[in-house]
């Protein structure tokens, strides 16, 4: 119990670093190398068919740096852990990375850069416009993720950056929409997602609403 | 290369093929000009392993440069959602699934209806080896040597009243025994159907083997339907009721999805999934993709029985 009521002292374990570069380093790379063994060294790390679980993991992965970037304010307001918030960027960076290497994996591993499939698919197919969607939103807020890029906008980095929330939202409906039957995987990120939106809904509210009562407690955004 | 002989147990009289099977086996072998290594003994032996080069089997509609997928991605990479949704689900999900004793209805429009132990059932045929070519509506595909009879001959023997169109398949509902049937992801018991002329066709197989094995239980022990020219989700697994109707059956994923799964659902590389275009496929165990074949190959076999439909709408 004693330690839980100090979890709000909690300082950042020495180990903290480490952790999120294997989070966010690891995983991409290590699906390339298990693909490649696979196919050169008949290893059976991605199954019987590893082209396309490669694909899947890679896009499970955007999702979960995802979750991670935006459960860092939360995190932060709720433990007060404020050096959490450095870790933003990486995993917002490696959401869009992660993405990245997905639509590649896609477009030059899975149907393997045939252009008409490629040009019906972007142009067709709903699911995937939508995630094509996703990845075009990321795409400016990882190029103004850059301290200059933060210095020079100043407000308008923060109206710019509030196109994030619309990627989780697009990223659920094309996994939601690619799977055949089985919704239960993007359910429950779906309710991951809730959460992590819906308690900043219920915080800028409350925000609000004290502002207006005692403005001398107002906190930062 | 691993070479399993098979255990005496694991047969059953069933099991085993007529010699006669054998030496026509042979023969083709011989004459196709395969590499002798891969004959000597072939009758005798079980190749399991993935580098199984020669399956036992009469190939059907095999094109030159078609291998049989080997057994470890035939019986670990599979689509049983009763046993599980994703891909190695089943052949963990179905581990501790009796597929025995095991009792088949026919009924419906038939003179001659009946309850079958499963020995019993498959007596209405004669146990052939053929290697299909098997394609997913999911875009991937395999080529499998299957065992069993022709559907043809369970339905002679049950003799098919004057209006009997259709044949209804169902699989078994136990959600004990079928943890995925708790979950309301399809219809169940999953069903399917085919047009009576469609179930009498000389391809249509009751398949009770793979690999000159029983199959494992992620493949449909102890009975499941293989449709060559079809998407592989008309291949309805663990069946225990074969029901000749005069109207179009309902069928699992045309219930759970009627815009992308028609009742028909031949394979046709010019008709795409809502989602994914058809025209290619991947095979399993290779990285570039194939061109997909109208009717899966069996074009010449089976055109005819679609002459004047339009495939676009009857997909």
């Amino acid at each position: 119990m004693q330690g839980w009521r100090n979890v709000r002292g909690w300082r950042k374990p020495r180990w903290w670093r480490w952790a999120v570069w294997i989070m966010v380093l690891v995983p991409g790379p290590a699906v390339l190398v298990a693909l490649l063994a696979d196919f050169l060294l008949g290893t059976r790390w991605l199954g019987s068919n590893p082209v396309k679980q490669g694909e899947l993991i890679l896009g499970q992965w955007t999702i979960k740096y995802l979750v991670a970037a935006l459960a860092v304010t939360p995190v932060r307001r709720i433990f007060g852990w404020n050096w959490v918030q450095k870790d933003r960027r990486t995993f917002g960076l490696a959401a869009f990375f992660t993405g990245l290497a997905h639509f590649l994996w896609y477009a030059l591993l899975d149907i393997q850069f045939d252009g008409d499939e490629l040009a019906k698919d972007l142009t067709k197919r709903a699911y995937i416009i939508v995630g094509f969607t996703a990845l075009l939103v990321m795409l400016p807020l990882a190029l103004t993720s850059t301290r200059a890029a933060i210095a020079r906008l100043k407000r308008r980095w923060v109206t710019l950056h509030r196109a994030v929330y619309a990627v989780p939202v697009l990223g659920i409906v094309h996994w939601w929409m690619s799977v055949k039957a089985d919704v239960g995987p993007p359910a429950l990120y779906s309710a991951i997602f809730a959460l992590l939106l819906g308690w900043r809904w219920w915080h800028a509210r409350r925000e609000t609403s004290e502002h207006a009562t005692s403005p001398a407690v107002r906190s930062t955004a | 290369m691993l070479i399993r002989h098979p255990v005496p147990s694991d047969l059953r009289s069933s099991d085993i093929t007529p010699e006669s099977l054998y030496l026509t086996r042979r023969e083709w072998l011989a004459a196709a000009g395969l590499t002798v290594g891969a004959i000597a003994g072939a009758s005798m032996l079980l190749p399991l392993g993935a580098d199984a080069q020669q399956p036992l089997g009469t190939p059907y509609g095999l094109q030159p440069d078609d291998k049989a997928t080997p057994w470890e991605d035939v019986t670990g990479y599979n689509n049983f959602y009763e046993f599980g949704t994703a891909k190695d689900d089943p052949a963990v999900e179905a581990k501790g699934f009796k597929p025995r004793p095991w009792t088949v209805k026919v009924d419906g429009l038939v003179k001659k209806p009946g309850d079958y132990a499963l020995e019993d059932f498959v007596k209405a045929g004669r146990m052939e080896d053929r290697i299909y070519r098997h394609r997913c509506v999911e875009a991937w595909s395999m080529v499998i040597p299957w065992r069993g009879i022709m559907l043809a001959d369970v339905l002679k023997r049950a003799e098919p009243a004057p209006g009997a169109k259709f044949v209804e398949f169902t699989t078994l509902y136990d959600p004990a025994r079928m943890p995925g049937q708790r979950l309301p992801v399809l219809r169940w018991p999953y069903t399917e159907g085919l047009r009576l002329d469609e179930a009498m066709h000389p391809l249509t197989l009751l398949a009770t083997g793979v690999y000159g094995r029983d199959l494992p239980n992620q493949n449909g022990a102890p009975l499941r339907l293989v449709v060559p020219w079809k998407y592989g989700f008309k291949g309805i697994k663990s069946i225990v009721r074969i029901r000749l109707t005069d109207r179009q059956p309902g069928t699992a994923w045309n219930i759970s999805a009627p815009d992308e799964y028609g009742f028909y659902s031949n394979v046709n590389p010019t008709v795409d999934h809502p989602r994914w275009s058809q025209a290619k496929e991947r095979r399993i165990g290779e990285f570039l993709r194939r061109p997909t074949l109208m009717f899966n190959g069996y074009a010449d076999q089976v055109a005819s029985l679609y002459a004047g439909m339009d495939l676009r709408r009857n997909y």
